[in-house]
């Protein structure tokens, strides 16, 4: 809006939206869920006094006081069997883990209790738990900080896995994970902690349950799926495949669990080809379990086969290799290069012919 | 030498503290009843003598509790259980862990601790249903005050940790009981709970039931601490170590311990030196791991022997009295019998029922799928 736009629109003066970052956002929808209900608390490894090593919580204990954002001892089992016991106490903890692979001593704990205890107890008890995990990579971090560990949780049922791509999302999709009355996975992607959006909107939404993916860019003729760190990129390559004539859709899932089966198939009906891109390892991964259920419900609409763009199989690398390692822009290019175009027989996978799946 | 007292070490540890040796435990187990039960002296200025109704109900559901027991590990062996972890040997624990409760406290108990259970006036048939097959936990955590029945070793611990805090937090006066076996100590988790549970204060009482195996590892393998009761002083809790078959001790020291935690000092450690006299399951043969002659040993410090001596002695009980209490476990066990005979029938629609508290669009999918093979199925009969 220019100065000048600004005085024709003499009625209401509409306010230059908030920019904030993410970390802001997600640090904005503690607070809000804080205020509406006095059961939420914040715990983790020095999300107190710090405000946590991203600044995420950063002032809450100063403002709501250690009764209701606290550190405790360093052991993530221990946090996540806390958070159940107070929940079960009829608390809704919001806690941390302080990276995505420093999760995984409490991955018994998030299992075999908090993703089954509604189950085991015929639904007597529910534990309203957030776990919010920073993860995945492209920050340059140091091995065991850069997992994707999507797949862990996803595989696991009792769970919700949420990942947000923008930062309205951030606050409004925590928002939702603080009310849903089941145990919620909030994974955080790191390298987007600093991206800037506004809030305002979404902190004057109603919550809408979980389950809606977002149709993020509109095309006619592929279908990129993504999620979280890998929605960006999806959205630059679709940007860029406009120079070779592709019209392409960009699809945010913003939840993986629960799985929006209709946004994903209503699109690749429309547009006839699908790439799914995800930034984890790509074996066994949830780029494949889309695959498989884009084929499973669109095998008549489709053009080409679905095919996935994923980080390779091997541990994250070191920061120096982790451009190689990320999906980036040509990689999803290549592939929707591959997509059958001109209708020819895909070599890549004949016998005698070199490489693989990207 | 000189101590700096500028340099922020820590207090020595204080030996003014509600259990005598500050953090340490007693350097013998807390014993009240001897062998053939006959009153010691020796920890009476520490611990109060249980009161004498205390003692006749722990003697009653003892008995009761032994017999249920008996008839549960019966029912595994005719194949109407899929399994049954006994307790028979471990009466005097299991009954004074929840003797020492008031009705508003909460257990956080493992799959051993059945007979516990049933002390507490839950249904049996509820409690046997985890290995009846049926359904999950049977009973309703929240109207019983009794977590699940933990089958991953130590997990619990720390929900009771978490739990307890937020009952003190939310103003409520609720102790924690949180129960584990020696195996379990090993466990980090069990590490975790009792850090947490001192640094946060937490009103709990963790009770390590040492029945000296762990299916067929012996404690020697397990560690190497003079005793478990140890393990709380590295934490900073409160321990002691009391005789597990002597039911008045138990029930003294966890008595205390209760109290303990419910006036706002913390959490207490108590390992309770038992034996576990039947193998680990139905399925599990202890002779391959165990001689019989150590069995034979812990039979002469049966925990009900001990105490109905005692009570006999002290006039508290007669021989009509014993026989009243048999005779109510027997018919105890022919109702736990007649009910576990009939076949249950389940829903399994109810598969679907709290994987969420609402479904996703996938479980629906799924759900009409079964439902389309069950009404096939029977439309083929």
């Amino acid at each position: 809006m220019t100065l000048t736009d600004a005085a024709d629109a003499s009625s209401t003066p509409v306010p230059a939206p908030q920019f904030v970052t993410m970390s802001g956002a997600i640090n904005r929808a503690l607070r809000d869920a804080m205020t509406a209900d006095a059961d939420v608390v914040v715990f983790g490894e020095d999300v107190g006094t710090l405000g946590g090593v991203f600044r995420v919580t950063d002032g809450i204990a100063r403002d709501f006081g250690s009764d209701r954002c606290f550190d405790t001892p360093l052991a993530e089992a221990g946090i996540v069997g806390f958070a159940v016991g107070m929940a079960m106490a009829g608390f809704r903890p919001v806690i941390e883990m302080q990276f995505d692979a420093f999760a995984y001593p409490a991955f018994e704990q998030i299992a075999s209790h908090v993703a089954k205890m509604r189950n085991r107890t015929a639904g007597e008890v529910n534990l309203p738990i957030v776990i919010r995990i920073p993860f995945a990579g492209g920050i340059g971090g140091v091995e065991h900080h850069c997992d994707s560990s999507e797949a862990y949780y996803a595989h696991t049922p009792g769970l919700k896995v949420v990942t947000p791509a923008t930062v309205e999302d951030a606050y409004m999709l925590l928002r939702e994970a603080i009310n849903d009355p089941d145990p919620v996975i909030f994974l955080e992607p790191k390298r987007l902690y600093w991206s800037k959006g506004s809030i305002e909107a979404a902190a004057a939404k109603t919550f809408e349950s979980f389950g809606q993916a977002a149709v993020r860019r509109q095309g006619t003729d592929v279908t990129l799926v993504a999620y979280g760190p890998s929605v960006d990129v999806a959205m630059q390559a679709a940007l860029a495949a406009t120079e070779s004539g592709w019209s392409v859709e960009v699809v945010d899932l913003r939840t993986i669990v629960p799985f929006d089966d209709e946004t994903v198939v209503a699109s690749v009906r429309k547009t006839g080809r699908c790439v799914v891109v995800q930034e984890a390892q790509g074996f066994a991964g949830v780029g494949a379990e889309i695959a498989a259920r884009v084929q499973e419900r669109a095998f008549h609409s489709l053009l080409a086969p679905v095919l996935r763009v994923a980080g390779l199989d091997i541990p994250y690398p070191p920061p120096k290799l982790e451009h190689i390692h990320l999906p980036g822009v040509e990689r999803v290019l290549d592939t929707i290069a591959r997509l059958q175009w001109d209708d020819q027989p895909d070599v890549r996978f004949l016998s005698g012919s070199k490489g693989g799946a990207a | 030498m000189t101590t700096d007292t500028t340099t922020p070490f820590p207090q020595p540890v204080s030996t003014d503290r509600p259990f005598a040796r500050g953090l340490m435990p007693a350097p013998v187990p807390v014993q009240f009843l001897d062998k053939l039960g006959q009153r010691v002296h020796v920890f009476d200025e520490e611990y109060p003598e249980p009161s004498s109704a205390q003692l006749v109900t722990a003697y009653s559901a003892m008995v009761l509790g032994r017999r249920f027991d008996i008839q549960a590990t019966a029912l595994a062996k005719q194949g109407r259980l899929a399994v049954y972890p006994p307790s028979r040997g471990q009466e005097a624990c299991q009954i004074g862990s929840m003797l020492a409760l008031s009705r508003d406290d909460w257990a956080f108990p493992t799959y051993r601790d059945s007979m516990a259970l049933v002390s507490r006036g839950l249904d049996p048939v509820e409690v046997l249903t985890l290995t009846h097959g049926s359904a999950h936990c049977g009973y309703n955590p929240r109207a019983s005050r009794t977590a699940p029945q933990c089958t991953p070793l130590a997990t619990q611990l720390i929900h009771a940790v978490g739990f307890a805090f937020g009952e003190r937090r939310k103003g409520r006066p609720t102790v924690a009981m949180a129960l584990v076996g020696d195996g379990g100590t090993s466990e980090g988790d069990f590490h975790e709970a009792l850090n947490f549970a001192a640094v946060f204060k937490a009103p709990v009482v963790f009770l390590v039931q040492n029945n000296k195996y762990a299916i067929s590892v012996p404690l020697s393998k397990q560690t190497a601490a003079p005793s478990l009761g140890y393990k709380g002083i590295g934490y900073g809790i409160a321990s002691e170590q009391v005789d597990g078959n002597d039911a008045m001790a138990v029930l003294a020291v966890l008595n205390k311990a209760v109290a303990h935690a419910r006036s706002g000092q913390g959490p207490v450690l108590v390992e309770a030196h038992t034996y576990r006299l039947d193998a680990h399951t139905n399925a599990d043969d202890a002779t391959r791991y165990r001689e019989s002659d150590e069995v034979e040993d812990w039979l002469r410090r049966d925990p009900i022997a001990r105490l109905e001596a005692w009570l006999r002695h002290e006039d508290l009980i007669d021989s009509a009295f014993v026989a009243s209490v048999a005779q109510k476990a027997e018919a105890f066990a022919a109702d736990v019998r007649d009910r576990m005979s009939v076949d249950l029938v389940v829903d399994p629609m109810s598969l679907f029922d709290n994987v969420f508290a609402t479904p996703t669009p996938q479980l629906l999918e799924q759900r009409a799928m079964v439902e389309a093979e069950l009404e096939a199925e029977e439309a083929s009969r």
